[in-house]
């Protein structure tokens, strides 16, 4: 017979389990409610920071201008007002430096205190003019008309080719490189990481001998111990030189030498997971194949490697999610560039590495700040849509046996 | 009797002992069999029959640190011999396991899978075979219309003679049951009993079973293993009616095992 004061403690403990479970799922729910509600906040933000503005002269019937054409413009790649759907008019870039170019130090006053009325003027006489300023210089009855900036879109941060988020004026949050990026590291990791990861895994399972098994596991087991740093630290010193030399390349620091210390750290991933899927095959199956006069050889690729091939496909899936995520190593080793990939063999820059590196740099809760957030949900995303993945094919594994 | 001596034996094992590490499973074991006859092994469990019949296909090689002497001979040649090709001897010695274990692939590919191994390429001879096969293990009218689903769709004793067809592929000369119909309803066991009764004129058969009736319905010798010794040998009628061990007889009247 259970006393009152058991009973009371099995209640107690239930109650705690059920608490801690239900604090752990909501912290994990409300985690990700962050990290989408501040990269949402993304949508909701002009290019141009807060703070500052771009205006035209009242005459000129340019209604908006894209995050793009702005940075064109004042790069001075845009020079007619034309290419931008105006008049046939050249374009005067203006900014709050060039004031002393138009008015001398006694127009502006002793203390800058014309400097509004002046930049309205100025506004106003040139009819090709396009001005950045900070919002306190405009004056009342300002003369230029400030244009509004269209908001960021999903499409065109998803779609935009270029990533150079404290651009002036305009920052230009386009993250299809970093995308681009990330895929070719990791994609090119796991076709380096599967056949090794693949191969030693059927080794260790079926050919090995016990003993051998017993040393390479428990080693193979310490790669996934070494933290990322290290690797990344290996990579710049070993890996890098060689792909530099390797390809006769300008610089080492690539996408392939990204791929190559990735390949490394999904290995241990790869191969414990495979292994185990081949060390589940039954008996009976393989001693049915031996039985009917299969090789050793035969056994395995005919029967072992199809029946744990999810298990494998598993592996590989997981070793992916493992390389997008990777954040360290990879910004050590791959040269960051954030430019589209055309090759394993260039510089790159994958979605984890720009957020770690950026966002000490990022003013909290600007355009900046909340672009590193939604570039952190995309990347969410695609390690979600790689996790659902392996459920689904495990959940299939378990349907077929 | 006098002419049973006559008969070449097709499978014999001479003094077979078996040591798994330390554990002495196998003891002296000496037995024949003619050909075209039924040997069913008997005893309790641990006794060493499985062991014994896996010395046929030397499938004890796969667990580690066993250690065999004395001869195994199948046609007249020692298979523990090192000039002894081991997947040749398995290709002639077919194999059907306690549980049904089909390979994950199509009904046509799990009987395809022993000639396809043994290089077999002519599609043509492979389905002919197949369907002989299975016909062979009573299976084919169940599943000719399905010969590309999964075996794993199948029944538990359909896919028992799934696994005979298997075995049966390859045209075995002996064919060693490991208690085949230990994990099958009664009508399972039946139909595979019966099939044994049919297989019997053109293979050797070993069957391991716990089944005392199974043994005395399909076998024409029994013998009765007791810790790893082979106790008694004897027509399947003398052993049941006359036994001449009272170990034997204790166990066959189910007093103790």
């Amino acid at each position: 017979m259970k006393t009152s004061f058991q009973r009371f403690i099995e209640k107690f403990v239930e109650g705690l389990l059920f608490l801690s479970g239900t604090i752990t799922s909501f912290a994990v729910i409300l985690i990700v409610l962050f990290l989408f509600k501040e990269g949402w906040g993304l949508f909701n933000e002009t290019p141009v920071e807060k703070g500052s503005v771009i205006a035209l002269n009242k005459s000129n019937p340019v209604q908006e201008l894209t995050a793009q054409q702005i940075k064109n413009i004042f790069d001075r790649k845009i020079t007619n007002w034309k290419e931008v759907g105006g008049n046939k008019d050249s374009i005067i870039v203006f900014s709050v430096n060039d004031i002393s170019n138009y008015y001398s130090d006694a127009e502006l006053g002793d203390s800058l205190q014309f400097v509004p009325q002046r930049i309205s003027e100025l506004m106003g006489k040139k009819t090709g003019i396009i001005a950045f300023f900070p919002t306190e210089y405009i004056s009342k009855n300002f003369q230029g008309r400030i244009l509004a900036m269209k908001k960021v879109t999903l499409t065109g941060f998803i779609k935009d080719k270029e990533w150079f988020p404290t651009a002036q004026p305009a920052a230009q949050l386009g993250i299809l490189p970093l995308i681009l990026g990330t895929l070719w590291v990791s994609l090119v990791a796991i076709l380096i990481a599967l056949p090794f990861g693949l191969a030693t895994a059927v080794y260790i399972a079926e050919i090995a001998d016990a003993r051998v098994g017993k040393i390479l596991k428990p080693v193979i087991e310490l790669l996934a111990g070494i933290p990322s740093v290290v690797y990344g630290f290996f990579g710049l010193i070993v890996i890098v030189p060689l792909v530099q030399k390797t390809f006769n390349l300008p610089v080492g620091e690539t996408g392939l030498s990204g791929s190559l210390v990735l390949a490394i750290m999904a290995l241990p991933t790869i191969i414990t997971i495979s292994e185990d899927a081949i060390r589940n095959t039954p008996r009976a199956m393989k001693e049915a194949s031996l039985a009917l006069g299969a090789t050793h050889w035969q056994t395995i690729y005919k029967v072992i490697v199809p029946y744990s091939i999810s298990g494998i496909s598993a592996a590989t899936i997981l070793g992916i999610g493992r390389a997008m995520g990777e954040t360290m190593a990879v910004l050590m080793v791959t040269g960051n560039a954030a430019i589209i990939p055309h090759s394993i063999l260039v510089p790159m820059r994958t979605i984890p590495a720009t957020i770690a590196a950026e966002l000490g740099e990022s003013a909290h809760g600007g355009l900046h700040y909340k672009a590193l957030f939604a570039l952190g949900c995309v990347l969410f995303v695609m390690t979600l849509v790689i996790n659902l993945t392996v459920d689904l094919i495990s959940a299939r594994r378990k349907y077929s046996k | 009797m006098v002419k049973d001596y006559v008969k070449k034996p097709k499978v014999m094992a001479k003094d077979v002992n078996l040591y798994y590490g330390d554990f002495h499973a196998l003891k002296g074991i000496t037995l024949s069999m003619e050909e075209n006859t039924v040997v069913a092994l008997i005893g309790p469990s641990g006794c060493g029959k499985s062991t014994f019949l896996r010395c046929f296909n030397r499938m004890n090689d796969l667990i580690p640190s066993t250690r065999i002497t004395g001869y195994v001979m199948v046609d007249g040649k020692d298979i523990n011999d090192r000039s002894m090709n081991v997947d040749e001897l398995r290709k002639n010695i077919g194999m059907v396991f306690q549980k049904p274990n089909p390979f994950p692939k199509s009904i046509f590919e799990n009987v395809a899978y022993g000639l396809r191994v043994n290089g077999v390429k002519e599609a043509k001879f492979i389905e002919e075979r197949v369907e002989r096969s299975l016909k062979q293990s009573a299976l084919w009218e169940e599943v000719k219309d399905k010969l590309k689903k999964s075996a794993f769709e199948l029944s538990g004793g359909q896919q028992q003679r799934l696994c005979i067809a298997r075995a049966l592929a390859i045209e075995p000369s002996v064919l060693l049951m490991d208690e085949p119909a230990s994990a099958l309803d009664p009508i399972s066991t039946a139909k595979i009993e019966e099939l044994i009764y049919e297989l019997k004129n053109q293979y050797t058969i070993i069957i391991v079973t716990h089944n005392m009736q199974q043994a005395g319905r399909v076998s024409d010798k029994t013998a009765f293993f007791y810790m790893g010794e082979l106790i008694e040998c004897d027509d399947t009628k003398t052993m049941f009616t006359n036994p001449k061990h009272t170990r034997t007889q204790n166990y066959i009247t189910g007093r103790f095992g």
